[in-house]
């Protein structure tokens, strides 16, 4: 059976590569900081050596769009064309390129129809920064084949966070008993509290530092319980307005399970949003 | 309500720089043609097919035209969609580091929770 080997979970901040990569005048004062706490994050990553990643991630109107929305995808193609236009444009993100598993992606279908999931699937998938930031911060080599698996945290009617937690227990199933000798790690990426388009938008911190620190605490402790008795599509508006993403970190809940506590937490207050990171080993912690 | 075609509007003009720059330059000369020629068009087709149906309001026809973003977001416009757009036509005009982003929010500070339904 595969091995479940990293569970990990963020957020994906497009400004990571411009402000990272920049010198000079244009280097921002935070830069520095913030490499190092990715530098620490990737490293766990790379200490659980794995094969594949699948990633879960959110398309921000870049190819699903409401002609035709669904509530979750698999990316189902042998190779995947990265970003867009507009984000080359506002975050200075370059176009790349990533190989698929396609063997994994047709399991997870097969696996997840039957479980129940009326997974949608594209074999033609052009994934945007939700998946290439996550790339850029945590395997920048870009070396390994990716399954994408996309979630509606964007365009109401939402599916219940529950069913995100669902989601991804499923997952965390389907991975483990996948008939295949390869590690994989499922790298998911969301929100903390985030505006935007409204009118607390580009604060000096995330619209809702309160409500940052409770998600960071039922993530670092898997407390899955606490999380869903608070959280609902109507409570997190209050938070900001694009708070729902919050949902793709509730998913990673599920697959790193109930009451499991993240073996590395790491956060950073910027400007904007805080940003996050997590990690779990479901094996222990590799030597 | 056709808050769904002022989203198509906002998704394809931010997709296309030449209309992203004919946006800005006439507003509302892009939003007649636009309404003409473009909005019934099946996006999702190879060959032009298209719908017999949208249209825009008067007061969304108008405050796409005037380029109101605050109006826009009392209409329940897809926030991310009208914020990158904006961006995208107007940052080039401030010096500091979000200087556009932080005026567009100031813009609507008057607005409280809860915000105009987005859902189409």
């Amino acid at each position: 059976m595969a091995e479940l080997v990293a569970v990990i979970a963020s957020t994906h901040h497009p400004f990571y590569l411009r402000a990272s990569t920049a010198t000079g005048e244009e280097r921002p004062p935070f830069a520095d900081e913030w490499v190092r706490k990715v530098e620490g994050f990737r490293e766990t990553l790379t200490k659980a050596n794995p094969d594949v990643l699948l990633m879960v991630g959110s398309d921000h109107f870049h190819q699903l769009w409401l002609d035709n929305m669904p509530q979750f995808l698999v990316g189902h193609a042998e190779q995947y064309d990265a970003n867009w236009y507009n984000e080359e444009r506002e975050f200075g993100l370059p176009r790349m390129h990533m190989r698929g598993d396609r063997e994994l992606s047709g399991y997870l279908l097969r696996e997840g129809l039957d479980a129940g999931f009326d997974l949608a699937f594209s074999n033609e998938l052009r994934i945007d920064h939700s998946v290439t930031c996550p790339i850029i911060t945590l395997r920048p080599q870009n070396d390994l084949p990716i399954v994408p698996v996309y979630t509606n945290i964007f365009a109401p009617p939402l599916p219940q966070p529950k069913r995100f937690v669902q989601l991804g227990q499923a997952i965390r199933q389907m991975v483990e008993a996948w008939p295949s000798d390869k590690r994989v790690a499922v790298i998911g990426t969301g929100h903390l509290s985030l505006e935007l388009g409204g009118p607390r938008q580009f604060g000096p911190h995330g619209p809702d530092p309160e409500f940052d620190a409770r998600a960071v605490e039922w993530i670092a402790s898997g407390d899955l319980e606490g999380c869903l008795s608070e959280v609902t599509l109507d409570s997190l508006h209050a938070p900001g307005n694009a708070t729902h993403g919050f949902m793709d970190f509730m998913l990673m809940m599920g697959v790193a399970g109930e009451g499991r506590k993240a073996d590395y937490v790491d956060t950073l207050d910027l400007f904007h949003t805080m940003e996050a990171y997590f990690t779990w080993y479901p094996n222990g912690a590799p030597a | 309500m056709s808050k769904y075609l002022v989203n198509k509007f906002l998704f394809t003009v931010d997709r296309d720089p030449e209309l992203v720059e004919q946006y800005r330059e006439d507003p509302r000369g892009t939003v007649a043609w636009w309404e003409q020629e473009r909005a019934n068009h099946l996006l999702s087709c190879t060959t032009p097919e298209a719908s017999t149906w949208l249209a825009f309001e008067d007061h969304e026809r108008e405050a796409l035209a005037t380029h109101d973003h605050v109006a826009l977001f009392e209409l329940g416009a897809h926030p991310f969609l009208t914020l990158t757009l904006f961006i995208a036509m107007f940052e080039r005009d401030y010096d500091e580091p979000l200087g556009y982003q932080l005026r567009y929010g100031e813009a609507l500070k008057h607005l409280s929770l809860p915000y105009a339904d987005i859902a189409t």
